[in-house]
């Protein structure tokens, strides 16, 4: 287990380089000029070659990619283009509200996912089955905003019962509870389109257990039919589904950009977007990284956590 | 439709001795599905809408009534006007084109993209397979939307094709990592290899003998495909960064309603383009679960 943990982690490398080469070169090829969007009318041209400079655009595109990986090794991510500010503090600072709502999203997902799939799969082709389907697409078909503005409509302008968007009150005492009755409904929103890929998931690998021999006998014991389905078929047709936690990963965080955006969630999604809106190359690349990082670890987690559920998964 | 409908009859009508096709089950198969053959119309219906928008609009989507400026709904605007004083109805039916064609192209974009990777890996094996599969590996193992993100602002000013070539671009790691699988179960069966054996080329190999049976599983994949690139092209558009006003977009249609305002008044301005976006999208997804029934029960996508 440790030398298939190890060869993964090696593995890593390359492909983080490998993401780390595309977006530089995705960024590169961007004709809006940084500089452009830092000048005022009375810099002179010279003081935008001064800048440029300063910045280090001046120089070819490898060049600078050596460089920052340079950095990288000491743990240098570079300065933002228009605060100044070191990188790592202005993202890391945006990363603990994001790793809130979308751990709390991956948890909701499950928390309705695993229920429902397991309902809708011991009564497969009945009515509930049926209405379960149907949520199941609705949860994947719903575009994420208009959700989120639903929400907001419905559950904060319509009944007042939440906040609108931010992650505190404002003046307020910043306690738990605050913070956990401003997580709600964005965590909500965001955990809609995965819990109805996990239904989906536990749904079939659940049908898959039902139907083998052991299952069989089981009941030809004489079980209660609750017992076969909670002890013997669950536990089992679960295993599968962990793995895809790993894979929900990339999709919450693309998730998060919208939902951040609705919610004014101060986190790494609506850093996305004002970096890209303001050219930040620094601060782009600092967030595909930590973005590549934390979906290379939550598929190594999902695996390792399937081998150990699962004794007959044996990774060489 | 109607040719889903005839060849099925056509099926029923054959006789005994006549065979029966693959696509013909299939398309049996599919009809029973309701949900899916529902959808199917409800496609239909809004692919009429937008091909016809100039017969069915009330209004062009860009005209200004200077006297209507986020107007409630009335007899002259059907669903209220936007804050520039354009009619909501208008610019629904025509956003229906936007998102279609978004959805068509950029799909049918990196499905040949897709298709050509993955069958090309599988075929030639080797080095070829091993670079192209690491490509497929990085490119997957990152969200597309912030991938997508970037790319979009690459290309300078946002529009329609921007959206279309960035999708078309970079969606295609999932669908050739689907066609290798299809490819390197085909490479080595009989058929394929009295096919080399007969001196046929590479090219005719792929393109006669090996892609016709990959086509089930790249088919309900595209289909799967365009609900998503539908809801990616909304989600770039809400956020400004896909299609422009004053063309309208069912996403760039619901911008307006992050102020809340526009979001707690004027709920004819951002419910009918969300409440469109969902029904194509589910509708999308319902016809591709009925082609996944109907082609290969045993496929899980």
């Amino acid at each position: 287990m440790q030398r298939y943990i190890l060869r993964r982690l090696l593995i890593m490398v390359p492909i983080l380089l490998g993401i780390t080469v595309l977006c530089y070169l995705i960024l590169s090829l961007t004709p809006g000029d940084p500089v452009q969007m830092l000048i005022s009318p009375s810099m002179s041209a010279e003081d935008m070659v001064i800048k440029r400079r300063g910045l280090g655009l001046d120089q070819p595109v490898h060049v600078r990619y050596v460089k920052w990986l340079g950095e990288l090794s000491r743990g240098n991510l570079g300065y933002s283009f228009t605060s100044g500010a070191p990188v790592t503090k202005r993202v890391g600072e945006r990363l603990i509200p994001t790793l809130k709502l979308t751990g709390t999203a991956l948890l909701l997902s499950y928390a309705i996912g695993i229920p429902v799939g397991v309902i809708a799969a011991t009564r497969r082709y009945s009515a509930v089955d049926y209405v379960a389907t149907v949520l199941t697409f609705l949860g994947i078909s719903l575009p994420t905003f208009f959700l989120g503005l639903g929400g907001i409509y419905i559950f904060s302008l319509r009944l007042q019962w939440l906040p609108v968007g931010g992650t505190l009150t404002l003046g307020g005492d910043g306690g738990f509870v605050d913070g956990l009755y401003h997580l709600i409904l964005p965590a909500a929103v965001l955990a809609v389109a995965g819990a109805g890929v996990v239904t989906r998931y536990v749904r079939s690998s659940m049908l898959e257990v039902l139907g083998q021999d052991y299952v069989r006998t089981a009941r030809a014991k004489g079980l209660a039919e609750f017992i076969v389905t909670r002890h013997h078929a669950l536990r089992n047709a679960l295993i599968p589904v962990i793995t895809i936690a790993g894979l929900q990963i990339p999709a919450l965080l693309a998730g998060a950009v919208i939902t951040e955006q609705v919610f004014e969630w101060p986190g790494m999604g609506r850093l996305t977007i004002e970096a890209i809106n303001q050219r930040d190359y620094p601060v782009l690349m600092a967030i595909t990284l930590v973005t590549a990082v934390l979906v290379a670890a939550g598929n190594l987690l999902a695996d390792v956590a399937y081998a150990a559920a699962d004794p007959r998964i044996r990774y060489e | 439709m109607s040719n889903v409908a005839s060849v099925s009859r056509a099926v029923r009508a054959a006789a005994p001795g006549r065979p029966v096709t693959f696509w013909a089950l299939a398309a049996r198969r599919f009809l029973r599905h309701r949900l899916a053959v529902t959808s199917l119309a409800v496609m239909a219906v809004i692919g009429t809408l937008a091909l016809g928008a100039p017969l069915v609009a009330p209004h062009s989507p860009t005209a200004i009534d200077a006297v209507a400026f986020q107007a409630a709904p009335s007899r002259t605007h059907p669903l209220g006007s936007d804050s520039v004083g354009r009619d909501v109805l208008s610019r629904l039916i025509y956003a229906a084109r936007v998102s279609l064609t978004v959805g068509l192209l950029a799909v049918a974009m990196y499905v040949v993209i897709g298709t050509a990777i993955g069958a090309a890996a599988a075929y030639y094996g080797g080095g070829i397979d091993l670079v192209l599969s690491r490509i497929m590996d990085v490119m997957l193992s990152f969200p597309p939307l912030i991938i997508i993100l970037f790319a979009v602002t690459v290309f300078g000013r946002p529009s329609i094709w921007n959206v279309i070539i960035v999708l078309g671009l970079l969606g295609w790691p999932s669908l050739a990592r689907l066609v290798r699988g299809q490819f390197l179960a085909l490479r080595d069966l009989e058929f394929v290899l009295a096919a080399r054996a007969t001196g046929a080329s590479d090219a005719r190999v792929v393109i006669r003998h090996m892609l016709p049976n990959a086509l089930a599983p790249v088919l309900v994949a595209a289909t799967f495909g365009m609900a998503n690139a539908i809801l990616v092209e909304a989600a770039l558009s809400f956020l400004g960064m896909g299609v422009q006003p004053p063309t309208p977009s069912w996403g760039n249609m619901l911008t307006d309603a992050q102020s809340l305002t526009v979001l707690e008044r004027m709920p004819w301005l951002w419910v009918p383009p969300g409440f469109m976006i969902l029904i194509s999208v589910l509708s999308i997804n319902f016809v591709g679960d009925g082609l996944r029934d109907a082609l290969d029960p045993s496929l899980k996508l």
